[in-house]
């Protein structure tokens, strides 16, 4: 047992330093550091992609043909830990690179696989992913967006929902419902859509957290062609899955304070009897916490251990965000209520800049998003445990027969 | 990045599950359990010597395999498995370790080669009452080589023939090498949680005691030797608590209740899921104090620490809560849910509670923190 990488590897971790070493100030030579979600970002972002691309580091695992860096899972994990500590990230091409492109390249003709993969991999062009909706979250295939055939093509209503980055996206994979006569996982239709037509409108969501980060998107008389489409008709969901199976393998820490930031607070704070941090039920959760924190983290691990070896990973990553999602929540709330009646504080008065206080409003979001904390518990227990599937009481009927509440 | 166990390991430990199904099936635990005159199971533990695993980790040169300590580690995940009823953690992750780590050349081949042998059986006496011992409160004493005072509860201390005990001499706590089987020693057999580990008190009144270790530093040595001890600990619970969950999936997906098998309800999903978490986590960290016992880290209290916390958890949520999910047979004497629920019990309070290395944990932190 050992964290060292085999000479392949750090073979391969010394030539990917050199390399963002050098780009990375290129890039900030040309690009500086701009804010957060401005333009100024979003355009250092597609910039750093294709400095990527060009160089075989985008798409790592994807073939050279297509712009991929012909490469293996491992490197991708090693390029994407360097990368992360030169500080160049950007976040706008997971969803899209992760999951949406690769359902394009699953199901579509060769034509439209030239017209979209190198761009996407080049960063030139963003993708979204529109599955959700306000009648279909955790049960997705209960969606309502219909698609109506007409002529060579489909006109599309409806409305999706806490759709990521639907509002810089250029396109987009849209499921829709083409046939409510059947089951509900038989009557869905998978199509690629551009997001910039003007039937298609973006509308923030005001989060309880205060931020606007998602969108609604809705659909009015959208009309796409049936060359749009991916995969047969009726057969959205064995497509949607193909997704959904593409993010089981983006593996990712959570952000927000972890044990470190809370323990430093903790030393500084006043409690009843000397600082904070000699609390005894506060250092018990402390130790939870850490034990919890190197417990995913040592996960992450074995899951890298398994790509270096060449096998696929077991699942045990599929604990990550029940642990770290309920561990931000409960984090958060222990370092506010710590403070007493101060921890009410939200503003710039507010201990450690806040940080707290929003993680602590972040949190039921954290829980909620990529599979709700129930969810994630069914997938383990079926999945990986071989547990039976839950009763389904619409499995038989037709989808305009299923009673539907509000 | 290698971080699991290698397939030389894998294979050990496979070889181990299948050595241990046919040599300690539930009737070998349960012969133990419910005849107050046996301690352990001997014959077991003679096979258990055959194998090698008693000097698994001990040099060649002492008459061990010379292997390492991960190697020893799946071998303590699989007696974990089976609750073993025999004296292999206080032989090998305590004594044998501790006289590796602390002792002199003379202990080393005194007690090492009769270790690996099978023919010596360690015990670890420190605790004089309830609630942790302080330097202050501590009251065995060594005065010119002989020592006195009463150490309870001491786990296997009824069967060993050596122990380690925590003394004052001159006014300063230090380690003893104490003959159980001398003049001087009375032993009693206690009643405990788990009666498949035996429980001693040891009456001293002038036994033959040396020092293993520097003098004074006893409080810190014992320290030391629970964080080796720790980590192989955490894989005995580990192994543990994965045959609790196997046992709650196995009866939830037989069982029906209201017209179906109650592995297809939420309620028990869920739990069962959690259960997989718990074992998850604990697994990783006790990978990582795998590593760090076998390469003698630095790193080694804290991932020790965060073993055990981990193991500690998870084996007492499995047990627990597979009781629960077999409903009324798990309350029964005759199912094994029980075995594992006593032995979670004897794991996680054997080396120091869960509280205690918590406080370790963050005690550590703030070192590292202010360092």
């Amino acid at each position: 047992m050992d964290f060292n990488d085999s000479p392949t590897e750090a073979a391969y971790r010394e030539k990917a330093r050199a390399w963002l070493a050098e780009a990375a100030v290129a890039h900030r030579a040309e690009h500086g550091e701009p804010k957060a979600n401005t333009p100024e970002h979003m355009a250092a972002a597609k910039a750093w992609q294709a400095r990527k691309a060009a160089a075989g580091y985008a798409c790592i695992t994807w073939p050279a043909a297509v712009g991929g860096g012909g490469g293996t899972p491992i490197e991708s994990v090693i390029f994407g830990q360097e990368e992360g500590k030169a500080g160049v990230a950007y976040g706008y091409f997971t969803i899209g690179l992760g999951m949406c492109v690769p359902t394009v390249m699953a199901f579509s003709d060769t034509d439209t696989k030239k017209r979209f993969v190198s761009p996407a991999v080049k960063g030139e062009e963003i993708w979204c992913q529109l599955f959700s909706e306000p009648a279909g979250g955790s049960d997705v295939a209960a969606l309502r967006t219909r698609a109506v055939r007409d002529g060579d093509e489909w006109v599309i209503n409806g409305q999706k929902v806490w759709t990521t980055g639907a509002h810089y996206s250029d396109f987009g994979i849209l499921l829709t419902r083409t046939d409510p006569d059947v089951p509900k996982h038989k009557g869905l239709t998978m199509f690629w859509i551009d997001m910039r037509d003007p039937a298609v409108e973006c509308r923030p969501i005001h989060q309880m957290s205060g931020g606007r980060e998602f969108n609604e998107v809705y659909f009015s008389d959208l009309r796409v062609k049936d060359s749009q489409r991916l995969g047969e008709v009726g057969q959205g969901w064995q497509v949607a899955l193909v997704t959904l199976m593409n993010e089981r393998l983006a593996v990712g820490g959570s952000a927000g304070p972890n044990y470190r930031e809370v323990m430093e607070l903790a030393r500084a704070l006043p409690g009843e009897d000397g600082p904070a941090l000699s609390n005894d039920a506060f250092r018990e959760k402390l130790a939870d916490w850490f034990v919890a924190s190197q417990g995913l983290k040592f996960t992450r691990f074995r899951t890298m251990t398994a790509l270096s070896r060449g096998q696929t990973p077991g699942p045990e990553s599929s604990i990550g965000k029940i642990i770290s999602a309920n561990q931000l929540q409960d984090l958060a709330n222990t370092a506010v209520e710590m403070q007493g009646e101060y921890g009410i504080l939200s503003g710039p008065e507010a201990a450690a800049g806040a940080a707290f206080q929003q993680s602590l409003m972040w949190a039921p979001g954290l829980r909620i998003a990529g599979g709700t904390d129930e969810i994630l518990k069914n997938i383990i227990a079926e999945r990986v445990l071989g547990l039976p599937g839950d009763v389904r009481v619409d499995k038989d009927v037709a989808f305009k027969d299923m009673p539907t509440g509000r | 990045m290698d971080f699991d166990y290698s397939d030389d390991q894998k294979f050990l430990k496979d070889e181990a599950r299948k050595f241990l199904g046919g040599r300690c099936p539930p009737a070998v635990v349960r012969g133990v359990l419910d005849d107050p005159a046996r301690s352990y199971d001997a014959p077991l533990w003679a096979a258990v010597a055959e194998q090698g695993w008693l000097g698994a980790a001990i040099p060649e040169e002492h008459g061990g395999l010379g292997l390492g300590r991960v190697e020893l580690c799946a071998i303590a995940e699989e007696l974990g498995r089976a609750v073993a009823p025999i004296p292999f953690a206080s032989t090998v992750y305590i004594l044998a370790e501790a006289v590796m780590a602390h002792g002199t050349a003379a202990q080393k081949a005194a007690i090492l080669p009769r270790v690996a042998a099978g023919e010596l059986i360690g015990a670890l006496a420190v605790s004089e009452g309830p609630g942790a011992l302080t330097p202050s409160a501590l009251s065995a004493r060594v005065e010119g080589g002989r020592l006195s005072g009463v150490k309870i509860p001491v786990t296997d201390g009824d069967v060993a023939h050596t122990a380690i005990v925590l003394a004052g001499e001159g006014g300063k706590p230090g380690l003893f090498l104490v003959d159980l089987t001398g003049p001087g020693v009375k032993r009693e057999t206690l009643e405990s949680l788990d009666p498949t580990r035996s429980v001693a008190r040891l009456t001293f009144d002038g036994a033959a005691a040396e020092r293993l270790g520097g003098a004074g530093e006893g409080f810190d040595l014992v320290q030391a030797i629970l964080d080796r001890a720790a980590v192989l600990l955490a894989f005995e619970q580990l192994g543990g608590a994965d045959r609790c969950l196997e046992m709650a999936k196995e009866y939830a997906l037989g069982r029906y209740a209201f017209g179906r098998v109650i592995a297809g309800y939420q309620a028990i999903k869920h739990k069962l899921a959690d259960m997989y978490v718990k074992n998850e986590v604990a697994r990783s960290n006790a990978y990582y104090g795998a590593w760090a016992l076998n390469d003698d880290a630095p790193e080694l209290p804290t991932a020790a620490a965060a073993a055990r916390i981990a193991a500690s958890e998870a084996f007492w949520f499995a047990a627990k809560e597979s009781v629960q999910v077999h409903g009324g047979m798990g309350f029964t004497w005759e199912v094994d849910c029980h075995l594992y629920y006593r032995r979670s019990r004897q794991l996680s309070l054997v080396a120091g509670s869960p509280r205690l290395w918590k406080e370790r944990l963050v005690s550590e932190l703030e070192k590292k923190n202010a360092a």
